[in-house]
C-alpha cells in the first residue's frame, strides 16, 4: 500500500522570475564561436552576399542572453507549475488527464521522429507514412468509422473541420441549410467553431430531471434548415444520452448530418462506438484519450473520421498504401475531389501520433476496454467519496443519474452556509500541491467542480485527493476568510484578471506588451 | 392545538397591470387604473392559494385575517370560518397603512405562517411592520414581484404552506424584498432598491430565485440578440415588444421611442404603439398577423404573467403559440440554474397549452431550445 498523505506544509516554488525580455544584456551571448578568418576569406561575411531587400535595417528585439541564464530561467519557471506529471491531476475534469508512459517519450525523442521534415520525400519517411497508416486502421475499429486524418491540431479544429465538411457536403448537393444543434452540456466548441464557420447555432437543453434533452426538444429544434447535430456525450456532467440513436435518426430523417464529439472518450473506448449511435463524423483529441502530455494549448491532434460517403471532403492530404505499384509504399494523398482544403499545415503533429500508435500497441484490444472499465470504477469510487465524505459537495443536476468518466459537482450548499465559493476552493486546493477546476461557461450549475479521475490513479492518489477536498471544506467553516484570502503557498496568490475585459490592455507578445504599457517600439 | 395561519390580501394589488399602468402604489395610480377598466383579483388569487390548502390540511388550521375583501372573503370562499382580527367599521382596507397594521395585529397572535397577497409594494408593507420577526410567504399577485418571499404561483403558495404546516419542510431562509421606484418604473429607468428581508419557508423547488437585475456584462450580449431579432423581421407583421431592458434593446437598434417597462408596437421598423394597454394591444391586432416578443425574468423564469399582464390571456390567444418570441441572454437563463421557464396568465388553461419547448433566441445566429411550463406545475 501506498502512504497516502496529505501535504499540510506543502509549499511550491517562487522564484519571482522575469520575463526573458527583462533578462536581456545588450551583447551577451549564449555562445562565441571563435572567429576564422581563413573561412571568412573563402565564403565571405555570409550577409552581404543576401539580396538588400531581405537583409534587416535593424537587429530584432531578441533576448540576449548566455546559455547558463537561458537554463536557469527555464528550470525555475517549470518548476512553478501544477502540472499533470506533479499533482494528481484528477481536478481537470473534462480534460482526460492521464499519465503518459515515458518510454513513448524515448521513441519521440529519437533522431527518426524530431528530425522529420514535413517537406521530405514520401520514400524516405515510410516508417512515419505506416505509423500513421495504422493509427487510421486503430481509430476506423475503435470508432466504426470509414477513413481518419490527422491534420486538426486539435479538438476544436477537427469540430472547424466537421462544420467545414457538412458545409460542402450541403454545398455539393445544392442543399441551403445553415444551422447546426448542439447541446449545453457538449463542449462549448461544438456551438463555437460552426459559428465561426457561419451556421446559426441552435443549443438544447436538457431536461432538469434527467440530465439529458428531451427528444421533443431536438424536434422542436429541427427543420429544413437543419445541418447537423454535433454533440458529446456522455455529457460534460457525466452523464450518458442512452438514446442517443433516437436523436441521429430524428436528425437523418430531416436529412441533417451527425458529429460525435469524442475529444473525451475515456469511458467509452473499446464499449460505445459512433458508428452504432448513428453518426456520420467523429473525431478523438489523440493527446487526450490516447495519451499525450497536454494543456496550455501544447501540441494536440484531433483525429477526425469520416463514413465513407463523406470520404471526399476530407481535409488533404490523407495517407494511403499504393499495392498496385512495383515498389509498395505508403504515400500523401491530395486527390480528393471534393475536399475542404486544409485546416492547418501539412499531415499532423507526427509524435502525438507516434504516441497515440504506441500507446494502443502496448495495450491491445483488451487493455483498451479495461482503461475504459477503470476510469468509470475510478470515477464512481470518487463520486461514492465525495457525496459521503466530502461535507456540502453534491451532485447536481440531476442527482440520480449514472455518470461515466467524470462528474459535476456543486458547492451550492457550502456556499449557502459558509460563504465560501468554488473559486475559493480551488485557491485553497493549490496550498496543499492539488490542482481542481469549475466547469465551462455558462455555469448552469452554482458553484460547479469538475472531477475525472482517469484511470492512471491508484486508490491511495485518489484517496489523498479526497483528504484535500476534506480539509479545504473544514477551513470554510472554521477560518472562511483564510480560505478565501487563499492561495498562501503557491507561486502566484493572486492574479488580477479583471484587465481581461480591457483589449488597451492585455497583451499577448512582448511587442504588444510594450505598446501597451510603456509606450515603446520594439521594432 | 390547531396551527395558526394568518392572511392578508392588498385588495388592488396587480389592478394596474391590465391596463398597461406599472404598479397601483398611491391612490391617484389607482383611480386611473381604475377608470382603464382594471379589475381586482387579488382576492381570486389568495382564494385560489386558500383552496389548496383547504383541501391539503381540512379542518387543522385556523385562519386569522382582516375583514371583507382583505381577506375575509377568500378564506371563507375556500371553505374556512377564519377570525378577523380588527373590525375596520365597515371601511375598505385599501392603503398600505392597512396592510402594516394587519400584519402587526396577526403577528402579536403569534400566528405559524402569514400569508400575503400581492407584489412588492405589499412585500415592503409587510416587512416594514414585522420585518423578520414573522416565517411569511408571499402570493404572488402584483405587477412588479422582483422580490423573493413571493411562491411560483398561488397554487405553489398553497402547496409550500401545505408542506410548512405539515413540517413536510423545515427550513426557513431569509429572502429578499426588492422594489422598483414606481415613478422612475414609469418614467421608463428600471431602479430594483432592496429593501430587507423576510423570513420564508424554502423548499428549492418552490421559490422563484428571485429576480436579478441584468448588469453591464450582459451588454453586447443584448444589443446581439437584437439583431438577431431585426434580421428576421417580416415587414407586414406587427410586433408587440414585452417590457425589460432585453426586448428594449431592439426599440434602442431601431432608434424608436419606447417604454422601458410597457409595452409597445412596432411594423415595418416603426412605431405603431407606445405603453399600450390591454385593449390597445387587441385593438392593435385584430385580423393582422402579429407577433409578441418576451423575456423571461432572471432568476425566476417567468415569460407571462410578471411585468406584462397587458398581454393577457385574450391577446395570447389572438396571436398563437407560434408566434411568441422568447430572448433571453446567457446570464438569463444561466441565473435560470437549469429550471424551466414559467408561465402564470392567471388562465390555467392557456398556461398549459402554451407550455412546449421554445427556440428562443440567444445571441447573434445562436438560439436555445427552452422548456416553458406552467408556474403553478406540481413538480415546480
Amino acid at each position: 500500500m501506498g502512504l497516502a498523505k496529505l501535504r499540510r506544509d506543502f509549499h511550491e516554488a517562487r522564484w519571482e522570475e522575469p520575463i526573458i525580455f527583462e533578462l536581456s544584456n545588450e551583447g551577451e551571448r549564449g555562445i562565441i564561436t571563435p572567429k576564422d578568418e581563413k573561412i571568412e576569406r573563402i565564403v565571405g561575411d555570409g550577409i552581404s552576399e543576401l539580396p538588400s531587400s531581405i537583409v534587416r535595417k535593424k537587429l530584432p528585439n531578441l533576448p540576449e542572453l548566455s546559455q547558463k541564464r537561458v537554463l536557469m530561467h527555464y528550470l525555475r519557471l517549470s518548476q512553478e507549475i501544477l502540472g499533470a506529471d506533479v499533482n494528481i491531476d484528477i481536478g481537470q475534469g473534462t480534460c482526460t488527464m492521464k499519465y503518459s508512459p515515458k518510454v513513448n517519450e524515448l521513441l519521440v525523442q529519437s533522431p527518426k521522429v524530431s528530425e522529420i521534415h514535413p517537406y521530405q520525400s514520401e520514400e524516405t519517411v515510410q516508417g512515419a507514412l505506416e505509423i500513421m497508416y495504422k493509427l487510421d486502421l486503430f481509430l476506423r475499429e475503435i470508432s466504426g468509422l470509414d477513413r481518419f486524418v490527422f491534420q486538426p491540431g486539435g479538438g476544436s479544429q477537427a469540430i472547424f473541420a466537421i462544420a467545414s465538411i457538412i458545409r460542402a457536403y450541403y454545398k455539393s448537393r445544392g442543399e441551403e441549410r445553415d444551422e447546426i444543434i448542439t447541446t449545453i452540456f457538449s463542449h462549448p466548441s461544438d456551438a463555437a467553431a460552426p459559428a465561426v464557420k457561419g451556421f446559426k447555432v441552435i443549443t438544447v437543453y436538457p431536461d432538469s430531471e434527467t440530465g439529458i434533452p428531451d427528444a421533443e426538444a431536438l424536434r422542436g429544434a429541427i427543420s429544413s434548415r437543419t445541418a447537423g447535430f454535433i454533440v458529446t456525450n456522455p455529457k460534460d456532467t457525466g452523464i450518458f444520452n442512452p438514446r442517443i440513436k433516437e436523436f441521429t435518426n430524428i436528425v437523418h430523417k430531416a436529412g441533417g448530418l451527425c458529429a460525435y464529439d469524442q475529444a473525451n472518450a475515456n469511458g467509452i473506448l473499446g464499449i460505445v462506438r459512433a458508428k452504432e449511435c448513428g453518426f456520420d463524423i467523429g473525431f478523438f483529441n489523440l493527446h487526450k484519450t490516447f495519451s499525450s502530455p497536454h494543456g496550455s494549448g501544447g501540441p494536440a491532434v484531433g483525429a477526425l473520421g469520416v463514413k465513407k460517403e463523406l470520404e471526399n471532403f476530407l481535409p488533404v492530404p490523407i495517407v494511403d498504401y499504393d499495392e498496385s505499384r512495383e515498389m509498395r509504399r505508403y504515400y500523401l494523398n491530395y486527390n480528393l475531389p471534393s475536399t475542404i482544403g486544409k485546416v492547418r499545415e501539412f499531415y499532423g503533429v507526427f509524435p502525438v501520433v507516434l504516441r497515440a500508435y504506441a500507446w494502443i500497441m502496448s495495450l491491445g484490444e483488451g487493455g483498451i476496454k479495461e482503461v475504459a472499465k477503470i476510469a468509470v470504477l475510478n470515477n464512481n469510487y470518487v463520486m461514492y467519496k465525495i457525496l459521503r465524505e466530502v461535507r456540502d459537495a453534491d451532485i447536481s443536476y440531476p442527482a440520480n443519474r449514472h455518470r461515466i468518466e467524470q462528474v459535476r459537482y456543486t458547492w451550492k450548499n457550502l456556499r449557502e452556509k459558509t460563504g465560501v465559493t468554488t473559486e475559493d476552493v480551488i485557491n485553497r486546493m493549490y496550498d496543499f500541491g492539488f490542482h481542481l477546476r469549475t466547469s465551462h461557461h455558462p455555469w448552469i450549475i452554482p458553484e460547479p467542480f469538475t472531477i475525472e479521475p482517469t484511470e492512471s490513479y491508484s486508490k491511495e492518489e485518489l484517496d489523498e485527493y479526497i483528504e484535500g477536498l476534506k480539509e479545504v471544506v473544514r477551513e470554510a467553516y472554521e477560518e472562511p476568510e483564510m480560505v478565501k484570502r487563499s492561495p498562501h503557498r503557491s507561486s502566484i496568490h493572486r492574479v488580477d484578471t479583471s484587465w481581461l475585459n480591457d483589449p488597451s490592455k492585455w497583451a499577448v507578445t512582448w511587442r504588444l506588451y510594450l505598446r501597451k504599457h510603456r509606450n515603446g517600439d520594439s521594432n | 392545538m390547531k396551527m395558526k395561519v394568518g392572511l392578508i390580501v392588498n385588495p388592488i394589488a396587480g389592478m394596474g397591470g391590465r391596463v398597461g399602468l406599472k404598479g397601483t402604489d398611491g391612490p391617484e395610480i389607482l383611480k386611473r387604473a381604475i377608470e382603464l377598466g382594471a379589475k381586482p383579483w387579488a382576492e381570486d388569487r389568495a382564494y385560489e392559494a386558500m383552496k389548496i390548502l383547504r383541501n391539503l390540511l381540512n379542518d387543522s388550521i385556523e385562519i386569522y385575517t382582516y375583514p371583507s375583501r382583505m381577506g375575509e372573503n377568500s378564506a371563507r370562499r375556500a371553505g374556512f370560518f377564519p377570525k378577523i382580527v380588527r373590525d375596520l367599521g365597515g371601511r375598505e382596507g385599501t392603503t398600505a397603512k392597512d396592510t402594516v397594521r394587519a400584519a402587526r395585529d396577526i403577528r402579536e397572535l403569534g400566528v405559524d405562517l402569514l400569508l400575503f397577497t400581492g407584489g412588492d409594494g405589499t412585500a415592503r408593507d409587510v416587512y416594514r411592520a414585522i420585518a423578520e420577526k414573522q416565517v411569511v410567504l408571499g402570493i404572488p399577485t402584483g405587477v412588479k414581484v422582483y422580490s423573493s418571499v413571493f411562491a411560483a404561483s398561488p397554487r405553489a403558495a398553497g402547496e409550500l404552506a401545505a408542506r410548512f404546516l405539515k413540517r413536510q419542510v423545515t427550513e426557513v431562509v431569509e429572502a429578499e424584498v426588492l422594489d422598483i421606484n414606481e415613478e422612475a418604473f414609469r418614467e421608463g429607468i428600471l431602479s430594483v432598491r432592496l429593501y430587507g428581508y423576510l423570513k420564508i419557508p424554502y423548499d428549492s423547488l418552490c421559490i422563484p430565485g428571485g429576480k436579478i437585475p441584468s448588469g453591464h456584462s450582459e451588454k453586447y450580449t443584448k444589443e446581439a440578440a437584437a439583431a438577431e431579432f431585426i434580421d428576421n423581421m417580416e415587414e407586414d407583421c406587427i410586433y408587440i415588444i414585452g417590457p425589460g431592458t432585453t426586448t428594449k434593446e431592439i426599440m434602442k437598434k431601431l432608434e424608436l421611442n419606447y417604454t422601458l417597462l410597457g409595452v409597445d408596437a412596432i411594423q415595418g421598423g416603426k412605431l405603431v404603439g407606445k405603453d399600450l394597454n390591454e385593449r390597445q394591444i387587441i385593438n392593435l391586432i385584430s385580423s393582422r398577423k402579429a407577433k409578441v416578443i418576451v423575456s423571461p425574468i432572471g432568476g425566476q423564469g417567468y415569460i407571462f404573467g410578471r411585468g406584462n399582464q397587458q398581454i393577457s390571456p385574450r391577446v395570447l390567444r389572438m396571436i398563437g403559440k407560434e408566434n411568441i418570441i422568447i430572448i433571453a441572454t446567457p446570464g438569463k437563463i444561466e441565473s435560470l440554474r437549469g429550471k424551466p421557464m414559467l408561465i402564470d396568465t392567471g388562465d390555467e388553461e392557456l398556461d398549459k397549452e402554451l407550455s412546449s419547448y421554445y427556440k428562443a433566441i440567444l445571441g447573434y445566429r445562436e438560439y436555445i431550445m427552452y422548456k416553458v411550463i406552467p408556474g403553478y406545475r406540481e413538480q415546480y
